[in-house]
């Protein structure tokens, strides 16, 4: 547990939202760089990972990988996976030793700007902060595309957090929409038990769990991939979109594909396209989506080849293309293939009903550059591709939390000066340190 | 991915389609496109389509002239066989979407074309358009497309070409997805 706040709320010059690994992190660099704040979370440390996750969870990223600022992974199996107990734990163990300055169960439920400065409402307080820094998770809510509406009542429609175990799941068939890792790892378990399981399959990201010799994060990291920033590719907004890789967090099975689970009985259909009557139609676009899976695999596998050569890696493994049936499933009917339930693992989105800052886009995202949000002195952490690829990682906020802890710092800085002179003024040097940093 | 577009020639003006991109980003109603053909009946199962005007980019607009295509049945259907059937329009519309989708993304990926071309075949069992069985579909049973490349990229490199044109391409969503179909007759 972090120290326990005994302050009284009112003027703070920062306020963290959310003690998730993101808050905790920024909260540490706050804390060395001498900045006076608080870390409010509507729960528990560590809450997403308390109330969130599925009970067989582990993290598809090595031990060896999960590390915070200031903190490495200690532990005796660096090349295992971590559950979520153990994670907790390590989260837990972090803000303690940091006398991070949270406050638990208190929900931010509201943000406004007012005279340069954000007033910040929970359910416990309200805060007026110079600078605020969103680190409220970027998975707070499950996407569920809007054919969920026209499936009928009978159908048991579940998320990911609604799930925890296949006893939650009727008896019955299942159909599983989406293919990414929690796609994946799902209708493995599903069919496990016993379970019937219909697979449908829209874009995804294939690749294998180790490759010559090594964990596939390594490599991910060893090339730069990891690290390629927001600001130098092509297309960031792509890179934010694209799905998990289908990865498990297990040595068991060198590879988590669509093979795979058709391997163990899976039906794959193409994505899920409209329901109709009790009818079920899906895309005819399955082979093309194999396709570019397969094909993007291998310009991956072949990108880290130059590495893993210079390195003098072993030889690498094989991969099959994936098996397309020859006449994928098209349409599916609720009563008489007996689909008792959907799951939908179809990514994950964030929750800003609470912020009252006009920075959403048309399409609800935030409007930020690499996390400096479009609005003087607030910040955001832990979203996919902010700064980095790899910043919706744990191992990824480091670099991220760094590069905000310094531009706010500078932001306090630059907007005192203003203040002392008797006007309030964003002052133009932060922005001008926006491109800089 | 870098721009290497001058460096080849496929005839796509790739600058023109990337600014495209970016205009209509932050511009979703000039997006909006509305495509139209007019059709007339001839006699028999002989109909005259003409196409020439559209709507995007927010306003009315045509194209340089109208066009017009004969549809009808051959002669063992026992029309007069004044064009190709409908259901082969169709396989005109998706040749003719993928091989300009491989010709845009070989530019912007700077890979030169040499030479281009499909063979499309789709089969179908016509007892459903007769009525004769009602479990057999009236449409496609599938669509094989098979194309001959040439060009001057590696055998991934001119899948992956492939595989990017199908996943842009509007006929093949139009084809392989369901859309809403409404007929209205104007008494
Ligand atoms: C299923 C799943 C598996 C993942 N596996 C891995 C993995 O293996 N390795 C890896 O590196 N990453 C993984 N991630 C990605 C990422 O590390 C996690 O999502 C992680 O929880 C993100 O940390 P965070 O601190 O950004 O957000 P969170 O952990 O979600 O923390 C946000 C905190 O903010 C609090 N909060 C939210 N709203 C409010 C509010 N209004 N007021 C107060 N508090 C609020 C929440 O209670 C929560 O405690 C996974 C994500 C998911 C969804």
């Amino acid at each position: 547990m972090g120290q326990s706040v005994t302050r009284s709320a009112g003027a703070i010059d920062v306020v963290v939202i959310g003690a998730g690994h993101a808050g905790l992190a920024v909260s540490y660099l706050l804390g060395k760089r001498g900045v006076d704040h608080v870390v409010l979370e509507r729960g528990e440390i560590a809450n997403s990972w308390r109330y969130e996750r599925r009970d067989s969870l582990r993290l598809l990223t090595p031990n060896w990988q999960t590390r915070l600022p200031g903190r490495a992974y200690d532990g005796d199996d660096p090349d295992g996976f971590m559950t979520v107990p153990e994670l907790i734990r390590f989260i837990d163990d972090y803000a303690a030793a940091n006398g991070a300055p949270v406050r638990t169960d208190t929900t931010v439920t509201s943000i406004r700007r007012e005279n340069g400065r954000y007033r910040v409402t929970s359910n416990r307080d309200c805060w007026t902060a110079r600078a605020v820094v969103l680190a409220t998770g970027a998975f707070n809510l499950a996407s569920v595309p809007p054919v969920a509406r026209d499936l009928p009542a009978g159908v048991r429609q579940l998320t990911p957090f609604d799930y925890r175990s296949p006893e939650c799941v009727p008896r019955g068939g299942v159909l599983v929409v989406g293919a990414s890792a929690s796609g994946l790892q799902l209708a493995e378990e599903l069919l496990q038990a016993g379970r019937q399981v219909t697979l449908a399959a829209g874009e995804h990201v294939r690749m294998p769990r180790r490759y010559r010799g090594r964990d596939i994060f390594y490599w991910l990291s060893r090339t730069g991939i990891h690290d390629e920033r927001y600001d130098e590719i092509d297309d960031v907004q792509r890179g934010r979109r694209l799905p998990a890789p289908q990865l498990i967090g297990s040595h068991r099975l060198p590879i988590l594909d669509l093979n795979h689970v058709s391997g163990l009985g899976a039906r794959i259909a193409g994505r899920l396209m409209s329901v109709q009557g009790g009818r079920l139609l899906f895309s005819g676009s399955l082979r093309n989506v194999c396709s570019l899976a397969d094909l993007k695999m291998q310009r991956l596998l072949k990108k880290i080849d130059g590495t893993a050569d210079a390195e003098g890696a072993p030889a690498a493994g094989q991969y099959e293309p994936t098996r397309v049936d020859e006449t994928p499933t098209l349409t599916m009917d609720v009563q008489r293939d007996d689909i008792q339930s959907v799951i939908w693992a179809t990514g994950y989105r964030p929750d800003y009903r609470w912020l009252d800052v006009p920075v959403l886009d048309r399409k609800g995202r935030l409007r930020h550059d690499g996390g400096i949000v479009d609005s003087p002195g607030l910040y955001a952490l832990g979203l996919p591709f902010m700064r980095r690829r790899k910043s919706s990682f744990i191992f990824g906020i480091e670099d991220d939390a760094r590069d905000i802890a310094d531009h706010l710092v500078g932001y306090l800085h630059s907007s005192s000066r203003g203040k002392a002179n008797g006007i309030y003024t964003d002052d133009p040097t932060a922005r001008s340190y926006r491109r800089s940093a | 991915m870098t721009n290497t577009a001058s460096a080849v020639d496929n005839g796509v003006n790739v600058e023109a389609l990337l600014d495209a991109r970016e205009v209509l980003t932050d511009a979703p109603d000039a997006a909006r496109f509305v495509w139209r053909a007019e059709s007339e009946w001839k006699g028999g199962t002989h109909a005259e389509s003409r196409v020439e005007k559209f709507f995007g980019l927010g306003e009315e607009q045509r194209h340089v002239r109208e066009f017009s295509y004969d549809t009808d049945h051959p002669e063992i259907f026992a029309s007069e066989d004044k064009g190709s059937t409908p259901v082969e329009f169709v396989l005109v519309g998706l040749a003719g979407c993928l091989t300009a989708g491989i010709a845009a993304v070989a530019s912007n990926r700077g890979i030169q074309l040499n030479s281009v071309a499909a063979m499309i075949e789709a089969d179908m069992n016509i007892q459903g358009i007769l009525g004769i069985d009602a479990d057999v579909r009236n449409g496609f049973n599938s669509i094989t497309v098979n194309y001959q490349i040439d060009a001057d990229a590696s055998e991934e490199d001119i899948a992956a070409l492939v595989a990017q044109s199908q996943k842009r391409s509007a006929v093949f969503d139009i084809i392989a997805n369901p859309t809403n179909v409404n007929v209205w007759v104007n008494l």
